[in-house]
């Protein structure tokens, strides 16, 4: 598949080396990866169809920068594209004047609906909200029970009157909310089919009946060529003003989010990447382009990378390895860092290309662990100076870690062959390289 | 079985199916490369996939060429030849003595505890004994949402509480159907992303589990699939098969406007054929899978 459209693209542009402008022949075999590309991620379609003439126009006739490839400039000219259509990042859910404010959430059956409400309450409540929870969708077996365990984990209020009407069910959950000091109302309802006209009245009759202040879309990012219809139905119906994309931890590409944003205009507000109830962040619309590309999420990488670095630290690497004096001290302080920065697993997929090849390969976290028991069993001058590792040491040192002296001299053979690559390195620039520890690992 | 019920299914929710592939098709037109880039937008827009849109497209004019099709409406009966010739699946096997023990899997929100429900009626309805097993422990009041429908359907359901170990509730419910001479066990599992990896292994300890207590099981494992999903059902099938040797789909959702042509993908490059498909909220709402239909329903008209 298409795991790394650069890479293909710089293919398809090999025989084109030299031409200095982008024309409509040249750009022709691109343009079919990238309709591929998007064809490949669930982008609609006519969706794709639309945006690829749009690319083409913005292309042609594009000079290229002399640092990069016609094919990479002809991926950014698609990023930012899309970029551009995904809209602007961060839409933060609106306040009532007067509380409470109230957040209704709508969309198909096994979307996620309930599991977002949870989420959403957490995450207005660590912003100093005081959210309350409806349980509004009366049809599902044991929802609202599911609803109510939820909000019992949490600790938040949870408002029901079992199988009732849900118009009313969310009409008494205001005065209820008032009662109990809540200025936040989370209606959860009844997924439901976009042609299932009965069920769509409803929620109009929901909506005209409690005006909420906000409604949310909540959709299924591993949603295909339908995300269109069913979005274009339910802004048709209740005009919602944002969209969640769930279950986007897994391996898809989340096409329906450009679909949905082309076909309704609403802007994609959060997504939902887990079933931990903190598991939820807000959308960034680079992010989930390079993701729709097949591009890895370069951005994230390096913003996690950025969190989790002590500045100075690497400042002082940077000296260290310039001179070719890295020792296991360092090589400790790196591996730490990097475990701030997150599961190995989820950062490695980050990089492009990368995604595709480990999603097979089980990446080894307890690896790291023994790394870091093995140096932690060293003492301090063992550590600035590998060398005088004997025998002995290393076999006080396997015992101390609980691993064996295979495992020492493997780690200390590793390390020796980094100091090697680092000498070679001596003297090219070294630019960028103290902040990322993947240059090292 | 429901013959027929599929296409009522199918046509309930959608107005004019058969328009845009008439259209297509019935009209005097020659086959060309215009009436294949048609063909090639309808295939994509109801979730083929690339590859097998492709794949297809290159059988239809190897054929139109070697067997001289000249009209459209020829083109039509091809069509149809070609994609139920893919979907066509062998049968289950059947389980050498009682009971017949089925695995249901899928990711989260696929319709998983309905179909369960589903299955369970139709088998119930055929004067079988039916026993279900909530292996779901970890969504908050899943089991609940079971032992509902379990009452509902009248067939009983093995529980422990919830965060109990699935495998426990497993091995127990394996003994129960034993006991009571049940012609199936169904086991309802929490539903997972297929790139979490431990919780795939726990499947897999489930169905070793099962195994262990009777070797030639589970006879079936089905793994649920949402209609609505694009391309990225693929790679569900392929993760599942993986720790389950899944051998048959459960296509959920197809009473709306999806289509679920990503299963042509899973059926092409997977082998695993769709055997039942889920059409409403409630428990009769389902329909053995039959490939003539959802062909037509695949070039449903918008």
């Amino acid at each position: 598949m298409l795991e790394d459209l650069t890479q293909k693209l710089e293919n398809a542009f090999k025989k084109l080396r030299g031409y200095g402008k982008l024309t409509e022949e040249n750009i022709a075999d691109s343009l079919k990866e990238i309709r591929r590309a998007l064809l490949e991620a669930d982008v609609n379609y006519k969706v794709v169809k639309d945006f690829i003439a749009a690319v083409q126009e913005k292309a042609v006739g594009e000079e290229v920068l002399r640092s990069v490839t016609p094919g990479q400039m002809i991926v950014k000219i698609v990023h930012d594209e899309m970029v551009r259509l995904l809209g602007i990042s961060t839409m933060d859910i609106k306040t009532a004047g007067i509380p409470p404010t109230i957040l209704m959430l709508c969309g198909l059956q096994g979307s996620g609906k309930t599991t977002f409400a949870g989420k959403l309450a957490k995450y207005l409540k660590k912003r100093g909200r005081k959210p309350m929870l409806v349980a509004a969708d009366v049809y599902r077996p044991a929802a609202i029970e599911q609803l109510k365990v939820l909000g019992r984990s949490l600790d938040v209020p949870v408002y029901d009157e079992g199988v009732g009407d849900p118009v009313k069910i969310a009409f008494n959950a205001i005065s209820a909310a008032r009662q109990q000091f809540c200025d936040t109302i989370i209606l959860d309802t009844a997924g439901r089919l976009h042609i299932d006209q009965e069920m769509m009245d409803e929620l109009v009759r929901v909506k005209s009946r409690v005006r909420p202040h906000e409604i949310l879309f909540v959709a299924d990012g591993m949603t295909g060529q339908d995300a269109v219809n069913t979005a274009s139905e339910f802004a048709g119906k209740l005009d919602f003003n944002g969209v969640v994309l769930t279950k986007m931890d897994g391996d898809a590409r989340g096409g329906a989010a450009l679909s949905i944003r082309a076909v309704t205009g609403k802007p994609i507000k959060f997504i939902s990447i887990g079933e931990k109830m903190d598991e939820l962040e807000q959308f960034h619309p680079d992010r989930i382009a390079s993701r729709i590309l097949g591009m890895g999420d370069v951005v994230t990488l390096v913003e996690k990378a950025q969190d989790g670095i002590d500045q100075a630290k690497a400042k002082k690497l940077e000296e260290k390895l310039k001179r070719a004096e890295f020792d296991l001290e360092d090589f400790l302080d790196q591996l730490q860092q990097i475990k701030k920065m997150g599961s190995l697993e989820s950062l490695l997929k980050m990089i492009p290309g990368v995604g595709k090849q480990i999603k097979n390969a089980q990446v080894d976290e307890r690896g790291l662990v023994r790394v870091e028991a093995i140096i932690n069993s060293m003492t301090k001058e063992e550590r600035l100076n590998p060398k005088i590792l004997n025998g002995s040491r290393r076999k006080r040192i396997a015992m101390g870690s609980g691993t064996r002296v295979q495992d020492v001299n493997q780690l200390m053979s590793q390390f020796q062959q980094m100091k090697k690559m680092m000498k070679q390195m001596k003297g090219k620039s070294l630019k960028g390289f103290g902040g990322m520890p993947f240059g090292l690992a | 079985m429901a013959f027929g019920k599929m296409k009522k299914g199918l046509s309930k929710t959608r107005g004019g199916v058969f328009a845009r592939m008439s259209r297509l098709f019935t009209a005097k037109r020659k086959i060309d490369e215009d009436l294949l880039e048609e063909l090639e937008e309808l295939l994509i827009a109801g979730d083929v996939g690339v590859d097998t849109t492709f794949y297809l497209l290159d059988r239809i004019r190897f054929r139109v060429k070697k067997e001289r099709y000249e009209n459209a409406e020829e083109l039509d009966r091809l069509i149809r030849s070609e994609v139920s010739d893919l979907l066509l699946g062998e049968e289950i096997k059947q389980a050498d003595s009682k009971p017949q023990v089925i695995l249901v899997v899928g990711v989260n929100g696929t319709g998983k505890t309905t179909s369960i429900a589903k299955l369970a009626t139709y088998y119930t309805n055929q004067g079988k004994k039916v026993l279900l097993a909530a292996a779901d422990t970890f969504r908050a009041a899943a089991i609940e949402q079971l032992s509902i429908w379990g009452e509902r359907i009248g067939c009983d359901v093995i529980k422990h509480q919830q965060n109990a170990d699935p495998a426990a509730v497993v091995f127990d419910a394996v003994n129960a159907a034993q006991a009571r001479g049940a012609d199936y066990l169904i086991v309802d599992t929490a539903g997972r992303l297929h790139t979490k990896v431990n919780l795939m292994n726990e499947l897999e300890k489930i169905k070793k589990i099962i195994q262990r207590q009777i070797p030639d099981a589970p006879h079936e494992v089905i793994l649920v699939l949402d209609a609505g999903n694009g391309q990225n059902a693929v790679s569900q099938a392929r993760e599942f098969i993986k720790s389950t040797d899944v051998n048959s789909i459960f296509l959920t959702k197809l009473d709306g406007t999806a289509r679920g042509g990503v299963v042509l993908s899973i059926k092409r490059d997977l082998g695993v054929p769709v055997r039942y498909v889920g059409l409403g909220e409630k428990a009769e709402d389902m329909a053995v899978f039959d490939p003539a239909e959802f062909v037509e329903g695949l070039f449903a008209n918008e």
